[in-house]
């Protein structure tokens, strides 16, 4: 029940249960990427979860001393980790922005962008396909070209350039529309039905990524499905404060995959995977669908977590290549699946992995805050790109969002290293061992 | 008061321009963060918050401050237990955590120096590749800074054998609360004259701000063997302790929790897996050259046997030790896991008292109905009780507060101290009577008065002022009551002046 005066007027407001749990120990202080940028309390975990406090016991109005510090927040969750007494930070964040959402929508031309996209696009799949198509025509056409020779993109701040110089070629289809809806298994096992997650940024940009898991988790005995009528996770909208717009998606995601019968729903994004394993959360106060999410949770599993569970074959193709491996946030924080892509990494013959220093600190794409927050994403970038070791040739990760920062960073440094999916560099061994054995 | 609040737009002024906009808060929304450290039970809104990157800053901000009559005071990460860091008079906090360089290292002579905002676990990472550490540990090391360390004379779990923070501070760069800077300390030999340094350590942030600060660094150890044991009762973990230093083995450390303490951390991310139905679990620790050193497990391990043990073990790899020591150093924040405020105490003892001890907290919970977990550095006999309570209860703050000031005074009753290494802060103000009678008091105000003349520099910390009477008391306590309408007060005096 909230507070009388609480400046949460909404439902879903954050719950006392949640923030009181903080106990103020300050533990979570060193590993907050914009604590350590600004030194600020108001912009550590501590100091947001109690801000949140005091606007739900109406000491602090909804303005900006509560606003700012909330969506300054990266939600990388890294405070998780390391909490002795368990806050969920990042659920008291996102419920937090529901109350903005609500409260204040985002106005201005960024206001703009974000309805758009988070509204208009996202939800629905033949605006994406669109959109994905659009971008397409923009590469393929020649009108890139000319933009770029024209200078057209002088017009964008810096960020949005250099996100445009490196936007990936978008390929030819998705893989929801080009995959078989189911992709028999081709190893010896049969383990069960995998119902395969595309997700949209992925998809759109990064659709030889989802092929690529389908064929390993079918390599691995897994039959692969591919429900031609999911939507995007959600998660964006969850981050932005749209909740309600997030459960509509939920929704049908649940529905969805629990009609197509599968064993386990995969997924190679962290942020999806995140999202997608915490349904349960948005459907609290709904006792119908609050059982399905958690029965469709129980089954999200990330890939490199699906493989090192239900084991895998070691591929005996070689990659001979030094690769440093980066944390998705959302993977080692939100879902502690840390050690499974280094198994996965590890078991490819030829392939040096090396660590690097703070793997698992944010590299400030989280989401879309790398549009919304440039200054500090940049920054975050500037540490992870100095953290990257010496001689690697290229870095692993498994998450869209991460690829797209860090290919940013490699830009912006002329810096020669690939930045990769975990799960391409497997599928690179299988296939050349195929090669191989012909 | 009135005074410095009226100039508050010109405070706010010369703030700005020292610092610029964006290294100042002053805005009231954006002080609530500040409004407490570790140490919650109380709170106090501070009138803005600085970051100062160099000596000069602080030095030009608290001269400007002290020459102005605006209270300050230093705070680092503000992970403080004994609310060293929370504003009480409407302070400037001059938040250090800016000033977090490491400036140098002299490996050959085992000196490193740091800005007081460096972070305790940060330094041992940072040398530790050329076999060197920083021993003081905290358990708060990851967050904590050493300057903090420097004001509350921090301890920490390794302190049995290598001492507490003022045992590894050397030299100080300080901005006396004046504005003055001083040099005091050597970072070879002894210094001359009075021993400043000392007194400067563990002075809770009351007679100045160090802004530089050299320390011992180590050569880290060739082996370390870690054992946890079980024990049925508190009484044989206790023995124990006693009697493996009476063997003659000075462990590195020895720490304790008893199974309330290691339910809650059983249920963080720190998870061991304590059996349900043991009362202690002792964490025992010995380090030095690799020679030897397996002898001294195996005899501490055959102690053990000696005093019932249920089951003792040896780390087996580096994995095994660090969730072990993860689990204890984790032990007070995961208490939010069993409560939804706790109280965590500081008193030290005798280590020969520990039993005598224990059954008077034990009869505290009994008779107060809060359950009381702990976590003790048992080879220094300093314990850690912590007090669960729920704020929201009506009166349990209260008796919370009250359980533990019966601790303390328990702990002074058996021959110890009020507090091992978290300060005396706000919290144990009053308990500074329990134990000085007013002479002793009044030498160490007369000490303070020396250095922070105007009590400007986190004034109503650690020294209680002598012998108030009951009615200075009564209206000290209606003041606080009734801040709002003073505060008020002011406000209207203000537009009747404007």
């Amino acid at each position: 029940m909230q507070e009388p005066n609480s400046a949460f007027l909404w439902p879903d407001a954050p719950e006392a249960d949640k923030y009181s749990v903080c106990v103020h120990c300050g533990f979570c202080l060193e590993v907050c990427p914009t604590y350590q940028q600004l030194g600020d309390e108001n912009h550590s975990p501590r100091g947001r979860v109690y801000l949140i406090k005091q606007a739900a016991e109406g000491v602090l109005p909804l303005d900006e001393s509560v606003v700012d510090p909330v969506f300054t927040c990266l939600d990388c969750r890294a405070c998780e980790t390391v909490c002795p007494s368990g806050v969920q930070v990042g659920a008291l964040i996102e419920e937090a922005r529901g109350q903005v959402f609500h409260a204040a929508p985002a106005r201005g031309w960024k206001g703009l962008i974000q309805r758009f996209f988070l509204r208009a696009v996202f939800p629905k799949p033949r605006r994406l396909k669109l959109l994905a198509g659009l971008l397409r025509f923009y590469q393929r056409s020649g009108l890139q070209r000319w933009v770029r020779k024209l200078r057209l993109l002088a017009v964008l701040p810096k960020h949005l350039r250099e996100m445009e110089a490196i936007l990936p070629k978008v390929p030819d289809r998705r893989a929801i529309d080009a995959l078989p809806p189911e992709i028999p298994a081709t190893g010896s096992t049969d383990k069960g039905v995998a119902g395969l997650f595309t997700g949209c940024v992925m998809d759109v940009f990064f659709a030889d990524v989802n092929q690529a898991t389908a064929r390993v988790a079918a390599r691995n005995g897994w039959r692969v499905r591919v429900p031609k009528d999911q939507l995007c996770c959600g998660a964006l909208q969850v981050h932005a404060g749209d909740r309600d717009m997030a459960r509509q998606m939920a929704r049908r995601n649940i529905d969805v995959f629990l009609a197509s019968g599968a064993d386990r729903i995969i997924i190679n994004a962290a942020g999806c995977g995140a999202a997608l394993k915490e349904y349960p959360a948005l459907f609290r106060d709904d006792p119908v669908y609050r059982e399905k999410a958690e029965q469709f949770s129980a089954r999200v599993r990330d890939i490199s977590e699906l493989l090192v569970e239900s084991g895998f074959e070691p591929p005996q193709g070689e990659v001979p290549r030094t690769i440093a491996y980066h944390d998705a946030c959302h993977l080692c924080h939100a879902q502690q699946v840390r050690t499974q892509p280094r198994t996965l990494l590890g078991a490819i013959p030829g392939l040096c992995l090396v660590e690097m220093a703070d793997s698992d600190r944010c590299c400030g794409s989280a989401g879309i805050y790398n549009l919304t927050h440039p200054e500090m994403a940049g920054a975050l970038l500037e540490r992870k790109m100095d953290d990257l070791p010496d001689g690697i040739d290229g870095v692993a990760m498994g998450n869209p969002g991460c690829m797209m920062q860090l290919m940013v960073g490699a830009h912006r440094r002329q810096a020669d290293v690939e930045i990769l999916h975990t799960v391409e560099l497997l599928d690179l061994a299988y296939q050349r061992e195929e090669v191989g054995t012909r | 008061m009135t005074s410095s609040r009226a100039n508050d737009a010109h405070l706010i002024e010369f703030l700005t321009d020292l610092f610029g906009p964006s290294r100042v808060l002053c805005r009231p929304h954006q002080l609530a963060a500040y409004e407490c450290d570790g140490y919650v039970a109380q709170t106090g809104l501070p009138r803005a918050v600085v970051f100062p990157e160099t000596t000069d800053e602080v030095a030009q901000v608290v001269r400007y401050l002290h020459e102005h009559e605006v209270p300050f005071l230093p705070r680092g990460a503000g992970t403080g237990l004994s609310g060293g860091a929370m504003p009480r008079n409407g302070e400037v906090v001059i938040s250090l955590v800016r000033m977090n360089k490491l400036l140098r290292v002299d490996f050959d002579n085992l000196r490193a120096v740091v800005q007081p905002g460096h972070v305790n676990l940060q330094l041992t990472r940072k040398i530790s590749a050329q076999g060197y550490y920083y021993a003081p540990d905290p358990s708060s090391q990851s967050v904590c800074t050493i300057g903090g360390n420097l004001a509350e004379n921090a301890g920490g779990s390794h302190c049995l054998k290598y001492g507490v923070t003022t045992n590894h501070i050397v030299a100080a760069k300080v901005v006396l609360p004046t504005g003055d800077v001083v040099d005091i300390g050597a970072e070879f030999g002894d210094a001359l004259g009075y021993d400043l340094l000392g007194l400067v350590v563990g002075s809770e942030g009351t007679l100045g701000i160090a802004t530089e600060i050299t320390v011992k660094i180590l050569k880290k150890p060739e082996a370390v063997r870690t054992a946890l044991a079980m024990f049925d009762t508190v009484a044989d973990a206790a023995d124990t302790v006693t009697d493996i230093i009476g063997a003659g083995i000075i462990p590195a450390a020895i720490e304790m929790m008893d199974q309330l303490a290691m339910q809650a951390v059983d249920k963080s991310n720190y998870h061991v897996g304590y059996p349900k139905d043991i009362e202690a679990v002792l964490l025992i620790e010995v380090d030095g050259m690799a020679a030897g050193l397996e002898d001294v497990a195996a005899e501490i391990v055959h102690i053990c046997h000696k005093h019932n043990v249920r089951t003792v073990k040896v780390a087996a790899s580096d994995e095994e030790r660090a969730l072990w020591w993860s689990s204890r150093k984790m032990a007070f924040g995961a208490t939010g896991r069993i409560s939804p405020d706790y109280i965590v105490q500081d008193g030290v003892i005798p280590r020969t008292k520990l039993s005598q001890v224990m059954a008077r907290i034990q009869q505290l919970s009994e008779e107060s109905g809060l359950r009381i977990a702990n976590v003790f550095h048992a080879g220094d006999g300093n314990l850690h009780p912590l007090i669960c309570y729920d704020s929201r209860v009506p009166g349990q703050t209260e008796l919370a507060t009250r359980v533990g000031s019966e601790i303390l005074k328990a702990c002074v009753d058996a021959g110890g101290s009020i507090t091992g290494e978290h300060g005396v802060g706000v919290e144990k103000i009053e308990e500074m009577r329990y134990m000085f009678d007013d002479t002793d008091l009044a030498a160490q105000a007369a000490v303070r008065q020396v250095f922070n003349p105007a009590d400007l520099c986190n004034a109503g910390k650690l020294i209680p002022k002598p012998a108030r009477c009951a009615e200075v008391k009564h209206m000290q306590r209606l003041i606080e009551q009734h801040a709002e309408v003073f505060r008020d007060l002011e406000d209207q005096t203000l537009t009747l002046r404007s």
